[in-house]
């Protein structure tokens, strides 16, 4: 590693500069896009756009109905994420502390998980769903949430409590404390880093998943906007600006969020991945 | 000590006091640490409800020939696996799944390396660069597989063709999306475009890890740049190259959002993969025995391949 701002540093930091340029292409076509009008994407499709117009977005705004669909996809996140730190943190503390041959056992099956691909499942789980009257609720979508991103969310809870000293539960349970109260008052305060990556990683999925919703919620007046702006835009097909716009306003909320949030997210995704 | 053991002899207090008081360190409350197995209960119920039960039944279904609607009737035995080697469609799928397999992973963790590389150096604008370079990983496929549509779409003037015509590189110009031969690869580049970033973070944890002194140790013995990187920050990567390969390889393997909203398989079946062909029999054919049997195979050489990938990076990262 260089320690000083060299020539080459220099040229690295251009040719860096140029990739991100050719990289951010596609924001920059989609941008300009969401700001023309019909007649002026056919004229001048690579230019900036002439004017400043915004009547894309609000029509998009109201054609699109973004904001129930935010709704739905804040519901949805937020108690699949929810879940998902409940019960993977307690489920990655038995399975880190218990040095059963059933525990081993169970960790290894929860590993293959993470890899096994869901496509499978995914028929039967199907049918159940309609079966049970799932289908077409918030409750079904969360549930298949809990269940396919439990095994990941259990590996790094598992992972990241195996690293700690075992005295801290230990000197909570001397203190008279049972299980329940060690956990929630000593050990869960601990395991705030993985907790933080935890969360990342299944509200970056669970929100912008595309199947799942498209496949239990299509056409229920319960989709997400990943389903939403893919119905929207089916709909609106030639008409480029109100499609970009709406796209625009869609992607914004998660942006944002990663803009305010991007030393953890970055730093989440890569200590949680790093094993 | 209390008083019930003041009556033993002092010499020998715990055995004496066995029969009736606990000795004093027997009093001692001997705590399990061990949490109670039941704290997992919910999650194990989730994981074999959503994930375990159904895959073992779609293993079931992939034997049969259920319409997906009403009672299972008809037992087929292996036939839905005899008809997928005789179905152009399906082998053209498996086709196009191991070729954008092969290419995404090869050039989203080549990229990757090259872009953590750079921003792990003494770069002003790295900060900005990992934001840029990693931004579209958090934006859903179905919106980014949009704006690469109208991005590659056939006009000479708007889009890609319309840069490489400023540029005055109109040979390279396509039909990107429409072209049979063109179009597995348009998609590859979306999904390249979008991970590529995701696989630079995990690279650069990697890199972040790698203790300075490695460095500073091999420079006082003289060796080249070129000699550190192939010697230390090569093997060092291991750990990182293992999840990257891994990640990116399950994610090609299982490829749908992108080809649905792009190409939806087409043009013809030009653009078809195993996920979009799974999907389309049971949910659009009602073939849900058949899409189970393809289902199967996926799983099969899903499975085959990540525990492969394991075994030999695990071997890689111990030497």
């Amino acid at each position: 590693m260089t320690k000083r701002y060299t020539f080459r540093t220099l040229l690295l930091e251009i040719g860096l500069i140029a990739a991100a340029v050719a990289f951010l292409f596609p924001v920059y076509a989609l941008l300009t896009m969401g700001f023309k009008d019909a007649a002026e994407i056919v004229t001048n499709p690579l230019g900036l756009p002439s004017t400043l117009n915004f009547d894309n977005f609000g029509r998009a705004i109201e054609s699109a109905r973004l904001i129930p669909a935010t709704v739905n996809s804040l519901i949805i996140t937020v108690a699949s994420v929810g879940g998902l730190v409940l019960f993977g943190s307690l489920a990655g503390y038995v399975l880190a502390r218990r040095a059963t041959r059933m525990s081993y056992w169970a960790y290894m099956a929860m590993v293959a998980g993470i890899i096994l691909p869901f496509q499978l499942a995914m028929i039967p789980l199907y049918r159940a769903m309609v079966v049970l009257e799932l289908t077409g609720t918030h409750l079904g979508v969360i549930l298949f949430y809990w269940g396919v991103h439990m095994p990941l969310t259990v590996f790094l809870y598992t992972g990241f409590v195996r690293a700690l000293p075992d005295d801290y539960v230990g000197a909570a349970l001397i203190d008279g404390a049972n299980h329940w109260q060690a956990f929630w008052r000593v050990l869960f305060p601990l395991l705030r880093p993985v907790t933080g990556t935890v969360i990342i990683l299944n509200v970056v999925s669970v929100w912008n998943d595309f199947f799942t919703p498209l496949l239990y919620l299509g056409n229920s007046g319960f989709e997400t906007i990943p389903v939403r702006v893919y119905s929207f835009v089916n709909e609106y097909t030639s008409d480029y600006g109100l499609v970009a716009a709406g796209i625009i306003l869609a992607s914004l909320p998660v942006l944002v969020l990663f803009l305010l949030l991007q030393r953890y997210v970055i730093h989440g995704f890569a200590s949680g991945l790093k094993g | 000590m209390t008083s019930s053991s003041t009556l033993e002899s002092a010499a020998a207090p715990e055995v004496a006091a066995a029969p009736r008081v606990p000795s004093p360190r027997r009093r001692r409350p001997r705590i399990h640490t061990s949490p109670p197995w039941w704290f997992a209960l919910p999650a194990f119920l989730m994981f074999a409800a959503i994930v375990a039960v159904p895959t073992f039944t779609g293993l079931g279904v992939a034997f049969t020939d259920w319409s997906g609607l009403g009672e299972i009737e008809h037992i087929v035995w292996f036939q839905n696996f005899i008809d997928v080697f005789s179905d152009k469609q399906a082998l053209g799928s498996i086709r196009n799944t191991l070729l954008l397999t092969v290419v995404i992973v090869i050039v989203q963790n080549v990229i990757g390396l090259l872009l953590a590389l750079g921003v792990h150096s003494r770069v002003k604008s790295r900060f900005a660069l990992r934001t840029i370079f990693f931004a579209p990983m958090v934006v859903s496929a179905v919106m980014i597989s949009f704006v690469w549509k109208y991005i590659y779409n056939p006009r000479p003037d708007a889009g890609i063709n319309g840069v490489l015509g400023a540029l005055g590189l109109d040979w390279l110009q396509q039909d990107w999306l429409g072209d049979p031969e063109m179009a597995l690869w348009s998609i590859a580049i979306i999904v390249i475009w979008q991970a590529a970033g995701y696989s630079m973070v995990i690279f650069l944890a990697g890199l972040t890890g790698i203790p300075e002194e490695l460095y500073e140790a091999a420079m006082v013995d003289g060796a080249t740049p070129m000699q550190r990187f192939r010697h230390i920050t090569i093997p060092q990567l291991a750990p990182a190259m293992t999840i990257n390969v891994l990640l990116s390889l399950t994610g090609a393997l299982t490829l749908f959002t992108q080809v649905l909203t792009t190409t939806g398989g087409g043009p013809g079946y030009a653009t078809e993969t195993l996920s979009t062909i799974i999907y389309k029999e049971a949910f659009i054919y009602g073939n849900f025995g058949y899409s189970a049997a393809i289902a199967v195979l996926l799983t099969i050489g899903v499975s085959i391949v990540a525990f492969t990938q394991l075994r030999i990076m695990r071997r890689r990262e111990v030497d």
